[in-house]
């Protein structure tokens, strides 16, 4: 293993330690739990939004804590659920009169720990609403399976519910809307190596040097199947085929492009991804409207990319161009 | 075991109290053995998270002679507090916000519903405590929605709870009512090997996951092991010395 850290068991808390200082003024880490808010939570009357998961995805999901995204984010550590514990806290601390909206991404740790979160924050009188996110089409959706995981659409539904909250809309249209956001989106990904957590010290798994995983979680599970290495635009046809392939998504479609670095992979081979997918969708009539290329949701150390389509509608764009200002999106502000 | 629960034949705190550190040591020792029945198929860290929740409840038990928990904290029971709701509560609330993953929302769950049943009781039957421990089953099927032989934790609970009620009901002593519990367990765990997982993260590997005996059923049937150990003054049958967790599933 070969990592800037100090010791393994440090890393959350000495990651945590940066972000507060880096971000002074915009964020307060808490600790004790854990879990990030933007500087001048609650804001009242505001539908509130909080996401949360496993260290190790960063920028998601403190990095998007701020005006025209999350009110608070609660990290666990590295690739583990945060408890119930830390959403309670986060919730009573940033609810603005107006409900809280849960962002959970479709894992059994995040969905029971979120689950109870809510269970204890009803019981305190708060309104809550959560939505999972499962936009993972490399995982085969089943009642045998805990279903497809919550994928890079979460980044786009963070980003999308977080305008609408600024907008002061209700706590139930802010859920619709995520909803919404889930039920257009897909994803898949593909590492070409693993991912060290700091714990183990040691690859998550073996992958050959000619060797790619094709449909990998952004853990390191297993996906589709492993194949030989090939060229970008040939791994840009299977990601894109299987995405366009489940909505569908079809001829005269207008779309969100976004495609995410899993940690490992330089901004220059994502744009040649992004080139390829523009030429895939270009030849099956779909337009590309709105485009995010880069690593905001990542895998540690992972080489390797992940493609999400969302189809937008007028609404949708308009919320997606709406000022956002985080550590990890920001523009318009 | 050295300590029995103060009253002979009934539940209560001071014997909860022997129950769950006699649990919480048998867990640090099998540590590794759950973590890598759980890197079979699993995120390989079951055995190290159920580790560092059952530490947290240990370091909140009271120590001999006194009742309940020993918590200055808001929200934890007091010493002078012996009612077995507040006990569970307590418990619950110590592995919800300790052990993380799928884990501790589910013990967590267990723990809160035996709670919630348990209320401001100070003692329990055997009749009651088969209540409590049933509402408790009841509870942990409600969080992870598994049915039975969806090889998980459940596929030891739902035997235990049913051995528990039936031997209560037909006048077995706690002893001998928590060891029928603990073996059906037994049973229930070494069933989840062949089955295919149909929740949690080993269900991505869909029929890669048969042939490996389920890491949440293991620390289940040594939470109910460990029960039959010591409540009720204990009952050490042939499976006491726990065997049941190694070499399976090879």
């Amino acid at each position: 293993m070969k990592k800037l850290i100090n010791r393994p068991e440090d890393v959350v808390r000495e990651g945590l330690g940066g972000i507060a200082l880096a971000h002074a003024g915009r964020l307060v880490v808490h600790t004790d739990p854990h879990w990030i808010a933007r500087a001048d939570a609650p804001v009242a009357g505001k539908v509130a939004i909080i996401s949360g998961g496993g260290s190790g995805h960063e920028p998601m999901h403190g990095g998007f804590v701020g005006p025209g995204m999350l009110d608070a984010a609660c990290p666990g550590e590295v690739f583990t659920s945060p408890t119930p514990d830390q959403m309670l806290a986060a919730t009573q601390a940033v609810d603005g009169g107006a409900g809280t909206l849960h962002i959970v991404k479709n894992y059994t740790g995040d969905v029971m720990n979120f689950e109870m979160a809510a269970d204890l924050a009803h019981d305190e009188g708060l309104a809550v609403e959560q939505v999972v996110i499962d936009d993972d089409v490399a995982v085969k959706d089943s009642l045998y399976t805990a279903g497809r995981r919550g994928v890079g659409a979460t980044v786009l539904a963070e980003k999308i519910c977080g305008a609408a909250a600024e907008e002061g809309r209700p706590l139930a249209e802010v859920a619709g809307l995520c909803r919404t956001v889930n039920e257009r989106s897909r994803s898949m990904g593909v590492a070409l190596t693993s991912c060290t957590t700091p714990m183990a010290g040691k690859p998550t798994f073996d992958l050959g040097d000619a060797e790619i995983e094709v449909g990998v979680g952004i853990h390191g599970e297993p996906g589709r199947e492993r194949r030989p290495l090939a060229t970008a635009r040939e791994v840009v046809e299977t990601l894109a085929g299987a995405v366009v392939d489940d909505l569908p998504f079809a001829r005269g479609d207008r779309v969100l492009a976004f495609v995410n670095g899993m940690g490992g992979t330089p901004l220059l081979e994502l744009y040649i991804v992004y080139n390829g997918l523009h030429r895939f969708l270009e030849e099956r009539g779909i337009e590309i409207a709105r485009s995010l290329v880069g690593s905001y949701m990542t895998a540690l150390d992972m080489a390797g990319c992940s493609i999400t389509l969302l189809r937008l509608d007028d609404e949708l764009a308009r919320l997606w161009d709406a000022p956002v200002n985080t550590p990890g999106l920001r523009w318009g502000a | 075991m050295g300590r029995v629960s103060a009253a002979a034949g009934v539940v209560d705190a001071a014997g909860v109290t022997v129950w769950l550190r006699t649990f919480a040591a048998e867990v640090a020792a099998r540590r590794d053995e759950l973590t890598d029945l759980d890197a079979a198929i699993g995120d390989a860290d079951h055995g190290v998270n159920m580790d560092r929740g059952m530490q947290a409840v240990t370091a909140k038990l009271p120590t001999a002679g006194e009742a309940g928990l020993d918590g200055a904290d808001a929200g934890q029971a007091r010493p002078d507090d012996a009612s077995l709701g507040a006990l569970f509560k307590a418990v619950g609330m110590t592995l919800v916000s300790t052990v993380g993953g799928a884990a501790g929302p589910l013990y967590g769950t267990l723990f809160l519903e035996m709670g919630k049943a348990a209320a401001d009781r100070t003692t329990l039957t055997p009749a009651e405590w088969a209540g409590v421990v049933s509402a408790g089953v009841a509870g942990v099927q409600r969080r992870g929605k598994a049915e039975a032989a969806d090889k998980t934790m459940v596929d030891a609970l739902l035997p235990a709870a049913e051995a528990l009620r039936t031997a209560a009901g037909s006048g077995a002593s706690l002893a001998a009512a928590c060891r029928a519990a603990a073996d059906a367990a037994a049973e229930g765990m070494r069933a989840t090997t062949p089955l295919v997982a149909r929740k949690g993260r080993a269900s991505y590997l869909g029929a890669r996951s048969a042939g490996h005996q389920d890491p949440g059923a293991t620390s289940t049937w040594l939470l109910l092991e460990t029960a039959a150990a010591t409540l009720g003054g204990g009952a050490v049958g042939d499976s006491a010395s726990g065997e049941h967790a190694a070499g399976e599933g090879s």
